[in-house]
Protein backbone atom coordinates (compact mmCIF):
# COMPACT_ATOMS: atom_id res chain seq x y z
CA UNK A 1 0.00 0.00 0.00
CA UNK A 2 2.75 2.58 1.12
CA UNK A 3 5.51 3.42 -1.39
CA UNK A 4 8.05 3.10 1.24
CA UNK A 5 7.51 0.83 4.17
CA UNK A 6 7.99 2.44 7.72
CA UNK A 7 9.49 5.45 8.50
CA UNK A 8 8.32 8.93 8.86
CA UNK A 9 10.25 10.39 5.73
CA UNK A 10 7.90 9.17 3.09
CA UNK A 11 8.83 9.57 -0.07
CA UNK A 12 12.79 10.44 -0.23
CA UNK A 13 14.63 10.19 -3.29
CA UNK A 14 16.53 7.59 -3.62
CA UNK A 15 19.73 9.12 -3.57
CA UNK A 16 20.89 9.71 -0.58
CA UNK A 17 20.48 13.56 0.46
CA UNK A 18 20.39 14.46 3.76
CA UNK A 19 23.13 11.60 4.34
CA UNK A 20 20.44 8.80 3.49
CA UNK A 21 22.58 5.38 3.49
CA UNK A 22 21.05 3.48 0.61
CA UNK A 23 21.83 -0.41 0.14
CA UNK A 24 20.31 -2.15 -2.89
CA UNK A 25 19.29 -6.09 -1.64
CA UNK A 26 17.05 -7.30 -5.14
CA UNK A 27 17.76 -6.48 -8.25
CA UNK A 28 15.68 -6.64 -11.59
CA UNK A 29 16.93 -10.80 -11.83
CA UNK A 30 16.47 -11.39 -8.11
CA UNK A 31 13.14 -10.05 -8.67
CA UNK A 32 12.57 -12.31 -11.62
CA UNK A 33 13.70 -15.01 -9.85
CA UNK A 34 11.87 -14.72 -6.75
CA UNK A 35 8.38 -13.83 -8.28
CA UNK A 36 8.94 -17.49 -10.61
CA UNK A 37 9.58 -19.02 -7.49
CA UNK A 38 6.36 -17.78 -5.70
CA UNK A 39 4.34 -18.42 -8.98
CA UNK A 40 5.66 -22.31 -8.59
CA UNK A 41 4.88 -22.45 -4.83
CA UNK A 42 1.38 -21.44 -5.42
CA UNK A 43 0.82 -23.58 -7.89
CA UNK A 44 2.37 -26.67 -5.91
CA UNK A 45 0.68 -25.90 -2.60
CA UNK A 46 -2.79 -25.35 -4.19
CA UNK A 47 -2.56 -28.61 -7.03
CA UNK A 48 -3.15 -26.19 -10.18
CA UNK A 49 -4.57 -23.06 -11.24
CA UNK A 50 -8.17 -24.25 -10.84
CA UNK A 51 -9.90 -21.84 -8.55
CA UNK A 52 -7.16 -19.60 -7.82
CA UNK A 53 -7.64 -15.94 -7.71
CA UNK A 54 -4.81 -13.68 -7.09
CA UNK A 55 -5.43 -10.53 -5.46
CA UNK A 56 -3.18 -7.99 -5.62
CA UNK A 57 -3.18 -5.06 -2.93
CA UNK A 58 -2.68 -1.47 -4.37
CA UNK A 59 -0.59 0.05 -5.92
CA UNK A 60 2.56 -2.23 -6.09
CA UNK A 61 1.06 -5.46 -5.70
CA UNK A 62 -1.31 -4.95 -8.79
CA UNK A 63 1.67 -5.41 -11.17
CA UNK A 64 3.13 -8.24 -8.98
CA UNK A 65 -0.37 -10.27 -9.54
CA UNK A 66 -0.04 -9.50 -13.07
CA UNK A 67 3.59 -10.93 -13.25
CA UNK A 68 2.66 -13.73 -11.21
CA UNK A 69 -0.69 -14.45 -13.14
CA UNK A 70 1.51 -14.20 -16.62
CA UNK A 71 4.25 -16.86 -14.87
CA UNK A 72 1.35 -19.11 -13.81
CA UNK A 73 -0.39 -19.34 -17.15
CA UNK A 74 3.34 -20.01 -18.14
CA UNK A 75 3.87 -22.86 -16.48
CA UNK A 76 0.75 -24.49 -16.28
CA UNK A 77 0.70 -24.27 -20.56
CA UNK A 78 -2.34 -21.61 -20.53
CA UNK A 79 -1.11 -18.42 -21.77
CA UNK A 80 -3.85 -15.76 -20.11
CA UNK A 81 -3.41 -13.36 -22.91
CA UNK A 82 -7.00 -13.14 -24.09
CA UNK A 83 -8.88 -12.57 -20.46
CA UNK A 84 -6.72 -11.15 -17.83
CA UNK A 85 -9.15 -10.74 -15.25
CA UNK A 86 -10.03 -14.72 -15.24
CA UNK A 87 -6.90 -15.54 -12.53
CA UNK A 88 -6.37 -11.99 -11.05
CA UNK A 89 -7.48 -8.84 -9.80
CA UNK A 90 -6.94 -5.85 -7.47
CA UNK A 91 -8.05 -5.49 -4.23
CA UNK A 92 -8.17 -1.83 -2.37
CA UNK A 93 -7.97 -1.50 1.39
CA UNK A 94 -8.57 2.23 1.78
CA UNK A 95 -11.86 1.68 3.70
CA UNK A 96 -10.75 -0.66 5.57
CA UNK A 97 -7.67 0.74 6.65
CA UNK A 98 -7.35 1.43 10.94
CA UNK A 99 -5.12 4.35 10.66
CA UNK A 100 -6.81 6.38 8.46
CA UNK A 101 -7.16 9.37 10.89
CA UNK A 102 -4.17 11.22 11.83
CA UNK A 103 -2.82 10.55 7.89
CA UNK A 104 -3.49 12.53 4.89
CA UNK A 105 -6.48 11.49 2.99
CA UNK A 106 -5.85 8.40 1.21
CA UNK A 107 -7.13 8.29 -2.15
CA UNK A 108 -8.59 4.81 -3.20
CA UNK A 109 -7.66 3.03 -5.77
CA UNK A 110 -10.04 0.48 -7.68
CA UNK A 111 -10.87 -3.36 -6.90
CA UNK A 112 -11.17 -5.43 -9.73
CA UNK A 113 -12.13 -9.01 -8.62
CA UNK A 114 -12.03 -12.04 -11.64
CA UNK A 115 -15.63 -12.52 -12.88
CA UNK A 116 -15.74 -15.93 -11.47
CA UNK A 117 -15.78 -13.99 -8.37
CA UNK A 118 -14.15 -15.41 -4.86
CA UNK A 119 -16.80 -17.50 -2.97
CA UNK A 120 -14.99 -20.79 -2.76
CA UNK A 121 -11.74 -20.25 -4.64
CA UNK A 122 -8.49 -20.19 -2.97
CA UNK A 123 -7.34 -16.11 -2.81
CA UNK A 124 -3.64 -15.33 -2.48
CA UNK A 125 -3.61 -11.87 -1.44
CA UNK A 126 -0.17 -10.44 -2.79
CA UNK A 127 1.62 -7.09 -1.79
CA UNK A 128 5.42 -6.08 -2.47
CA UNK A 129 6.47 -5.71 1.60
CA UNK A 130 4.91 -7.01 4.62
CA UNK A 131 5.98 -5.05 7.48
CA UNK A 132 3.54 -4.57 10.76
CA UNK A 133 1.02 -6.68 8.87
CA UNK A 134 -2.17 -4.18 9.29
CA UNK A 135 -2.53 -3.83 5.13
CA UNK A 136 -2.95 -7.80 5.34
CA UNK A 137 -5.35 -7.49 8.30
CA UNK A 138 -7.67 -4.84 6.17
CA UNK A 139 -7.42 -7.03 3.09
CA UNK A 140 -8.84 -9.57 5.33
CA UNK A 141 -11.85 -7.26 6.17
CA UNK A 142 -12.62 -6.45 2.61
CA UNK A 143 -12.47 -9.75 1.78
CA UNK A 144 -15.13 -11.07 4.16
CA UNK A 145 -17.18 -8.13 2.38
CA UNK A 146 -16.67 -9.71 -0.88
CA UNK A 147 -17.71 -13.34 -0.31
CA UNK A 148 -16.26 -16.51 1.20
CA UNK A 149 -12.88 -17.76 -0.54
CA UNK A 150 -12.28 -21.17 0.62
CA UNK A 151 -8.52 -20.42 1.97
CA UNK A 152 -7.06 -17.06 1.81
CA UNK A 153 -2.99 -17.19 1.31
CA UNK A 154 -0.15 -14.44 0.82
CA UNK A 155 1.89 -13.93 -1.12
CA UNK A 156 4.90 -10.96 -0.59
CA UNK A 157 8.05 -9.87 -2.48
CA UNK A 158 9.72 -8.99 1.23
CA UNK A 159 9.14 -9.67 4.28
CA UNK A 160 10.71 -7.15 6.59
CA UNK A 161 9.62 -8.42 10.13
CA UNK A 162 7.69 -5.99 12.73
CA UNK A 163 4.42 -7.62 13.15
CA UNK A 164 2.14 -5.66 14.84
CA UNK A 165 -0.37 -8.76 14.26
CA UNK A 166 -0.57 -12.40 14.16
CA UNK A 167 0.10 -12.45 10.43
CA UNK A 168 2.59 -14.84 8.46
CA UNK A 169 2.93 -14.79 4.64
CA UNK A 170 2.60 -18.37 2.88
CA UNK A 171 5.12 -17.41 -0.16
CA UNK A 172 7.86 -14.36 0.25
CA UNK A 173 10.69 -13.59 -2.33
CA UNK A 174 12.35 -12.54 0.70
CA UNK A 175 13.89 -12.77 4.03
CA UNK A 176 14.99 -9.23 4.82
CA UNK A 177 15.80 -8.60 8.56
CA UNK A 178 15.86 -4.82 8.94
CA UNK A 179 15.36 -2.20 11.83
CA UNK A 180 12.19 -0.03 12.80
CA UNK A 181 13.77 2.94 11.51
CA UNK A 182 14.82 1.43 7.99
CA UNK A 183 12.75 1.75 4.99
CA UNK A 184 12.37 -0.72 2.47
CA UNK A 185 11.69 1.30 -1.16
CA UNK A 186 10.77 -1.09 -3.81
CA UNK A 187 10.45 -0.21 -7.35
CA UNK A 188 8.76 -2.05 -9.76
CA UNK A 189 9.24 -1.27 -14.03
CA UNK A 190 5.41 -0.39 -14.28
CA UNK A 191 5.08 1.79 -11.45
CA UNK A 192 8.98 2.90 -11.38
CA UNK A 193 10.31 2.49 -14.14
CA UNK A 194 12.78 -0.43 -12.67
CA UNK A 195 12.67 -3.22 -10.63
CA UNK A 196 14.95 -2.83 -7.46
CA UNK A 197 14.26 -3.09 -3.69
CA UNK A 198 16.86 -0.63 -1.61
CA UNK A 199 17.23 -0.47 2.51
CA UNK A 200 17.18 3.01 2.84
CA UNK A 201 19.18 3.97 6.43
CA UNK A 202 18.32 7.69 8.03
CA UNK A 203 21.57 9.43 8.26
CA UNK A 204 22.94 10.78 11.69
CA UNK A 205 20.68 12.78 12.64
CA UNK A 206 17.43 11.30 12.55
CA UNK A 207 17.42 9.97 16.07
CA UNK A 208 18.14 5.50 15.44
CA UNK A 209 16.95 3.89 18.04
CA UNK A 210 16.28 0.59 16.73
CA UNK B 1 -10.86 20.44 2.63
CA UNK B 2 -12.02 21.10 5.52
CA UNK B 3 -16.03 21.66 5.33
CA UNK B 4 -17.65 21.45 2.36
CA UNK B 5 -19.76 24.86 1.86
CA UNK B 6 -19.53 25.74 -1.74
CA UNK B 7 -18.32 24.80 -5.14
CA UNK B 8 -17.00 27.84 -5.26
CA UNK B 9 -14.52 27.18 -2.42
CA UNK B 10 -13.37 23.78 -4.59
CA UNK B 11 -10.31 23.44 -6.58
CA UNK B 12 -10.60 21.54 -10.13
CA UNK B 13 -8.47 18.76 -8.39
CA UNK B 14 -10.72 19.01 -5.35
CA UNK B 15 -13.63 18.21 -7.35
CA UNK B 16 -12.12 15.35 -9.61
CA UNK B 17 -10.71 14.17 -5.95
CA UNK B 18 -14.37 13.71 -4.52
CA UNK B 19 -15.86 12.16 -8.06
CA UNK B 20 -12.96 9.95 -7.91
CA UNK B 21 -13.59 8.70 -4.18
CA UNK B 22 -17.17 8.46 -5.47
CA UNK B 23 -16.44 6.34 -8.17
CA UNK B 24 -14.66 3.75 -5.64
CA UNK B 25 -17.23 4.29 -3.24
CA UNK B 26 -20.15 3.17 -5.72
CA UNK B 27 -18.33 -0.45 -6.85
CA UNK B 28 -18.00 -0.90 -2.89
CA UNK B 29 -22.30 -0.82 -3.26
CA UNK B 30 -21.70 -3.64 -5.58
CA UNK B 31 -20.65 -5.68 -2.92
CA UNK B 32 -22.65 -8.39 -1.02
CA UNK B 33 -22.09 -6.74 2.11
CA UNK B 34 -21.97 -3.17 1.50
CA UNK B 35 -21.28 -1.32 4.68
CA UNK B 36 -17.59 0.01 5.03
CA UNK B 37 -15.86 0.13 8.21
CA UNK B 38 -14.07 3.30 7.16
CA UNK B 39 -15.69 5.88 9.68
CA UNK B 40 -16.93 3.48 12.64
CA UNK B 41 -16.74 5.40 15.71
CA UNK B 42 -18.04 8.50 14.56
CA UNK B 43 -20.88 10.87 14.80
CA UNK B 44 -22.31 12.62 11.85
CA UNK B 45 -25.42 15.07 12.82
CA UNK B 46 -27.96 15.94 10.40
CA UNK B 47 -29.01 19.61 11.02
CA UNK B 48 -32.17 20.11 8.79
CA UNK B 49 -33.90 23.56 9.33
CA UNK B 50 -36.09 23.06 5.88
CA UNK B 51 -37.97 20.01 4.48
CA UNK B 52 -35.86 17.56 2.83
CA UNK B 53 -36.62 13.83 2.02
CA UNK B 54 -34.31 12.78 -0.56
CA UNK B 55 -31.30 14.49 0.61
CA UNK B 56 -31.61 14.10 4.35
CA UNK B 57 -31.83 10.05 4.25
CA UNK B 58 -29.32 10.23 1.32
CA UNK B 59 -27.02 12.09 3.63
CA UNK B 60 -27.82 9.46 6.39
CA UNK B 61 -27.59 6.11 4.06
CA UNK B 62 -24.21 7.85 2.78
CA UNK B 63 -23.36 7.99 6.79
CA UNK B 64 -24.27 4.56 7.77
CA UNK B 65 -22.23 2.76 4.93
CA UNK B 66 -19.57 4.28 6.36
CA UNK B 67 -20.84 2.77 9.75
CA UNK B 68 -20.61 6.57 11.11
CA UNK B 69 -23.65 6.97 13.49
CA UNK B 70 -26.17 9.22 12.79
CA UNK B 71 -28.27 11.78 14.61
CA UNK B 72 -30.96 13.54 13.07
CA UNK B 73 -32.23 17.32 14.03
CA UNK B 74 -35.03 18.62 12.47
CA UNK B 75 -35.14 22.07 13.51
CA UNK B 76 -37.94 23.31 11.59
CA UNK B 77 -40.79 24.50 13.30
CA UNK B 78 -38.65 26.46 16.23
CA UNK B 79 -39.81 30.01 17.13
CA UNK B 80 -36.12 31.75 17.97
CA UNK B 81 -34.72 33.94 15.59
CA UNK B 82 -33.02 31.91 13.12
CA UNK B 83 -29.66 33.42 14.04
CA UNK B 84 -29.78 32.22 18.07
CA UNK B 85 -31.09 29.02 17.30
CA UNK B 86 -28.07 28.31 14.93
CA UNK B 87 -25.56 29.54 17.42
CA UNK B 88 -27.48 27.46 20.37
CA UNK B 89 -27.71 24.36 18.62
CA UNK B 90 -24.35 24.75 17.30
CA UNK B 91 -22.93 24.61 21.01
CA UNK B 92 -25.52 22.22 21.71
CA UNK B 93 -23.56 19.75 18.98
CA UNK B 94 -20.51 20.53 20.06
CA UNK B 95 -21.19 19.65 23.67
CA UNK B 96 -22.60 16.25 22.49
CA UNK B 97 -19.60 15.54 20.29
CA UNK B 98 -20.76 15.63 16.66
CA UNK B 99 -17.86 14.63 14.35
CA UNK B 100 -19.54 16.35 11.23
CA UNK B 101 -22.82 18.55 10.63
CA UNK B 102 -24.82 18.51 7.78
CA UNK B 103 -27.18 21.44 7.62
CA UNK B 104 -29.56 22.52 6.00
CA UNK B 105 -31.37 25.74 6.33
CA UNK B 106 -33.21 28.23 4.23
CA UNK B 107 -30.86 30.89 4.92
CA UNK B 108 -28.30 31.68 2.56
CA UNK B 109 -24.88 31.52 4.13
CA UNK B 110 -26.12 29.25 7.16
CA UNK B 111 -23.48 26.68 7.03
CA UNK B 112 -20.82 29.51 6.13
CA UNK B 113 -21.39 31.00 9.38
CA UNK B 114 -21.39 27.61 11.39
CA UNK B 115 -18.48 26.78 9.64
CA UNK B 116 -17.05 29.91 10.76
CA UNK B 117 -18.24 31.60 13.47
CA UNK B 118 -16.13 30.01 16.33
CA UNK B 119 -19.37 27.89 17.52
CA UNK B 120 -18.08 24.55 16.53
CA UNK B 121 -14.69 23.09 15.45
CA UNK B 122 -16.11 19.92 13.12
CA UNK B 123 -16.26 20.02 9.70
CA UNK B 124 -19.42 21.49 8.40
CA UNK B 125 -21.33 19.96 5.24
CA UNK B 126 -23.57 22.28 3.06
CA UNK B 127 -26.82 20.26 2.28
CA UNK B 128 -28.24 23.23 1.31
CA UNK B 129 -28.39 27.05 2.17
CA UNK B 130 -31.02 29.69 0.53
CA UNK B 131 -31.08 30.53 -2.66
CA UNK B 132 -27.06 30.14 -2.10
CA UNK B 133 -25.56 26.66 -2.64
CA UNK B 134 -26.27 23.62 -2.85
CA UNK B 135 -22.79 21.24 -3.39
CA UNK B 136 -23.16 17.75 -3.07
CA UNK B 137 -26.62 17.79 -5.41
CA UNK B 138 -23.57 19.42 -7.80
CA UNK B 139 -21.38 16.64 -7.23
CA UNK B 140 -23.95 14.39 -7.68
CA UNK B 141 -25.11 15.57 -11.27
CA UNK B 142 -21.67 15.94 -12.40
CA UNK B 143 -20.74 12.70 -11.26
CA UNK B 144 -23.99 11.14 -12.74
CA UNK B 145 -23.05 12.89 -16.10
CA UNK B 146 -20.07 11.98 -16.29
CA UNK B 147 -20.78 7.84 -16.18
CA UNK B 148 -23.33 8.36 -19.21
CA UNK B 149 -21.50 10.95 -21.36
CA UNK B 150 -17.48 9.68 -20.66
CA UNK B 151 -18.26 6.25 -19.92
CA UNK B 152 -15.20 4.22 -18.24
CA UNK B 153 -13.25 6.97 -17.78
CA UNK B 154 -12.88 7.35 -13.79
CA UNK B 155 -10.10 10.02 -14.07
CA UNK B 156 -12.57 12.49 -16.82
CA UNK B 157 -13.67 15.88 -16.70
CA UNK B 158 -16.76 17.34 -18.15
CA UNK B 159 -14.45 19.45 -21.09
CA UNK B 160 -16.48 19.78 -24.64
CA UNK B 161 -20.03 18.61 -23.11
CA UNK B 162 -23.05 21.25 -23.16
CA UNK B 163 -25.35 21.24 -20.46
CA UNK B 164 -28.70 23.08 -20.67
CA UNK B 165 -30.63 23.79 -17.07
CA UNK B 166 -34.38 24.86 -17.12
CA UNK B 167 -37.10 26.24 -14.98
CA UNK B 168 -36.71 28.29 -11.52
CA UNK B 169 -33.11 29.56 -11.54
CA UNK B 170 -34.57 32.34 -9.11
CA UNK B 171 -35.12 30.30 -6.04
CA UNK B 172 -32.36 27.34 -7.14
CA UNK B 173 -29.79 26.94 -5.11
CA UNK B 174 -29.07 23.54 -7.68
CA UNK B 175 -28.96 25.84 -10.33
CA UNK B 176 -25.93 28.21 -8.95
CA UNK B 177 -23.78 24.81 -7.74
CA UNK B 178 -24.29 23.27 -11.04
CA UNK B 179 -23.15 26.40 -13.26
CA UNK B 180 -19.85 26.49 -10.93
CA UNK B 181 -19.37 22.69 -10.65
CA UNK B 182 -19.77 22.00 -14.68
CA UNK B 183 -17.87 24.53 -15.81
CA UNK B 184 -15.07 24.17 -13.22
CA UNK B 185 -14.89 20.53 -14.98
CA UNK B 186 -15.03 22.26 -18.22
CA UNK B 187 -18.64 21.75 -19.62
CA UNK B 188 -20.39 24.61 -21.27
CA UNK B 189 -23.87 25.70 -19.53
CA UNK B 190 -26.90 27.61 -20.88
CA UNK B 191 -29.79 28.65 -18.14
CA UNK B 192 -33.05 29.29 -19.75
CA UNK B 193 -36.15 30.38 -17.79
CA UNK B 194 -38.83 33.26 -17.73
CA UNK B 195 -37.25 36.58 -17.20
CA UNK B 196 -38.79 37.03 -14.00
CA UNK B 197 -36.72 33.80 -12.73
CA UNK B 198 -33.61 34.67 -13.26
CA UNK B 199 -31.63 36.06 -10.57
CA UNK B 200 -30.53 39.31 -10.41
CA UNK B 201 -26.46 39.10 -11.22
CA UNK B 202 -26.89 35.78 -13.14
CA UNK B 203 -25.15 37.75 -16.42
CA UNK B 204 -22.09 37.33 -14.22
CA UNK B 205 -22.31 33.97 -13.94
CA UNK B 206 -19.94 31.61 -16.56
CA UNK B 207 -23.06 30.39 -18.46
CA UNK B 208 -24.91 31.70 -21.02
CA UNK B 209 -28.50 32.78 -20.25
CA UNK B 210 -31.73 32.41 -22.96
CA UNK B 211 -35.33 33.08 -22.23
CA UNK B 212 -36.17 30.18 -24.91
CA UNK B 213 -36.17 26.46 -24.74
CA UNK B 214 -36.57 25.14 -27.72
CA UNK B 215 -34.00 27.63 -29.15
CA UNK B 216 -31.56 26.00 -26.38
CA UNK B 217 -32.74 22.54 -27.26
CA UNK B 218 -32.22 23.13 -30.94
CA UNK B 219 -28.29 23.30 -30.31
CA UNK B 220 -28.60 19.42 -29.71
CA UNK B 221 -27.41 19.54 -25.50
CA UNK B 222 -25.82 16.77 -24.18
CA UNK B 223 -27.65 16.85 -20.87
CA UNK B 224 -30.77 19.04 -20.30
CA UNK B 225 -31.59 19.50 -16.43
CA UNK B 226 -34.79 20.48 -15.54
CA UNK B 227 -35.66 22.55 -12.16
CA UNK B 228 -38.58 22.12 -9.67
CA UNK B 229 -40.88 25.11 -10.17
CA UNK B 230 -40.54 26.09 -6.10
CA UNK B 231 -44.03 27.16 -5.53
CA UNK B 232 -43.26 27.17 -1.73
CA UNK B 233 -41.10 29.81 -2.29
CA UNK B 234 -43.07 32.06 -4.77
CA UNK B 235 -45.10 33.83 -2.06
CA UNK B 236 -46.75 36.76 -3.87
CA UNK B 237 -46.72 35.51 -7.47
CA UNK B 238 -46.27 36.84 -10.47
CA UNK B 239 -43.21 35.32 -11.72
CA UNK B 240 -45.71 33.69 -14.38
CA UNK B 241 -48.87 33.66 -15.27
CA UNK B 242 -50.25 30.90 -14.95
CA UNK B 243 -48.76 26.84 -14.94
CA UNK B 244 -50.64 25.74 -18.03
CA UNK B 245 -48.50 28.91 -19.79
CA UNK B 246 -45.18 28.07 -17.92
CA UNK B 247 -45.44 24.33 -18.77
CA UNK B 248 -46.06 25.12 -22.46
CA UNK B 249 -43.31 27.12 -22.79
CA UNK B 250 -40.93 25.94 -20.61
CA UNK B 251 -41.73 22.43 -19.16
CA UNK B 252 -39.94 19.33 -21.16
CA UNK B 253 -43.04 18.05 -22.86
CA UNK B 254 -42.88 14.53 -25.10
CA UNK B 255 -42.51 16.28 -28.13
CA UNK B 256 -40.04 18.61 -27.10
CA UNK B 257 -37.75 15.81 -25.30
CA UNK B 258 -38.30 13.96 -29.06
CA UNK B 259 -36.22 16.32 -30.90
CA UNK B 260 -33.25 16.08 -28.41
CA UNK B 261 -30.30 14.13 -30.24
CA UNK B 262 -30.33 10.31 -28.83
CA UNK B 263 -27.36 10.49 -26.34
CA UNK B 264 -28.94 13.60 -24.63
CA UNK B 265 -29.72 12.71 -21.17
CA UNK B 266 -32.78 14.22 -18.80
CA UNK B 267 -32.09 14.89 -15.23
CA UNK B 268 -34.12 16.66 -12.31
CA UNK B 269 -32.91 17.39 -8.62
CA UNK B 270 -36.41 15.91 -7.99
CA UNK B 271 -38.65 16.31 -5.98
CA UNK B 272 -40.61 16.65 -9.67
CA UNK B 273 -44.03 18.54 -10.66
CA UNK B 274 -45.05 15.92 -13.11
CA UNK B 275 -46.89 17.77 -15.84
CA UNK B 276 -45.36 21.27 -14.94
CA UNK B 277 -41.52 21.66 -15.69
CA UNK B 278 -41.45 17.42 -16.90
CA UNK B 279 -44.14 14.98 -18.66
CA UNK B 280 -44.27 12.27 -16.81
CA UNK B 281 -44.04 10.11 -19.90
CA UNK B 282 -40.57 12.02 -20.32
CA UNK B 283 -39.19 11.31 -16.53
CA UNK B 284 -40.13 7.69 -17.17
CA UNK B 285 -38.10 7.44 -20.94
CA UNK B 286 -34.83 6.11 -21.02
CA UNK B 287 -33.11 9.13 -21.09
CA UNK B 288 -34.14 9.88 -17.85
CA UNK B 289 -31.46 9.34 -15.56
CA UNK B 290 -33.63 11.26 -12.60
CA UNK B 291 -33.27 7.60 -10.35
CA UNK B 292 -30.11 7.17 -10.71
CA UNK B 293 -29.53 10.79 -9.99
CA UNK B 294 -30.69 9.51 -6.24
CA UNK B 295 -28.42 6.56 -6.09
CA UNK B 296 -25.51 8.62 -6.98
CA UNK B 297 -25.87 11.19 -4.35
CA UNK B 298 -25.26 8.21 -1.87
CA UNK B 299 -22.01 7.45 -3.39
CA UNK B 300 -21.35 11.68 -4.07
CA UNK B 301 -21.82 12.12 0.09
CA UNK B 302 -20.14 8.94 0.90
CA UNK B 303 -16.77 10.58 -0.88
CA UNK B 304 -16.99 13.99 0.72
CA UNK B 305 -18.12 12.23 4.21
CA UNK B 306 -14.52 9.99 3.43
CA UNK B 307 -12.79 13.37 2.80
CA UNK B 308 -13.63 15.26 5.67
CA UNK B 309 -13.69 13.02 8.23
CA UNK B 310 -11.60 9.72 7.25
CA UNK B 311 -8.06 12.46 7.85
CA UNK B 312 -8.23 13.79 11.42
CA UNK B 313 -8.41 17.64 9.50
CA UNK B 314 -8.10 18.98 13.42
CA UNK B 315 -4.54 17.12 13.86
CA UNK B 316 -3.59 17.97 9.93
CA UNK B 317 -4.06 21.99 10.94
CA UNK B 318 -2.48 22.06 14.18
CA UNK B 319 0.44 20.28 12.55
CA UNK B 320 1.15 23.37 10.43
Amino acid sequence: MNDDHGGPAQGAASTGPQGHDISRVLGAEEIRRALTRIAHEILESGHGADDLVLLGIPHRGVPLVRRLAELIARAEGRPDADDPLDLHGALDITMYRDDLRGNPTRAPSPTRIPRGGIDGRTVVLVDDVLFSGRTVRAALDALSAIGRPAAVRLAVLVDRGHRELPIRADHVGKNLPTARTERVHVQLAETDGQDAVDIVRPGTGEGERA
Amino acid sequence: MRHFIAISDLSREDALAVLATAEHMAETQSRSIRKLPTLVGTTVVNLFFEDSTRTRISFEAAAKRLSADVINFSAKGSSLSKGESLKDTALTLQAMGADAVVVRSGSSGAAHLLAHAGWIDQPIINAGDGAHEHPTQAMLDAFTLRRHLRPGDPSADLEGLHVVIVGDILHSRVARSNVLLLTLLGARVTLVAPPALVPVGASSWPCEISYDLDAALATGPDAVMMLRVQHERMVGGGFFPTAGEYSRRYGLSTARAATLPAHTIVMHPGPMNRGLEIAGAVADSPRSVIVEQVASGVFVRMAVLYHLLATDAREAHRDR
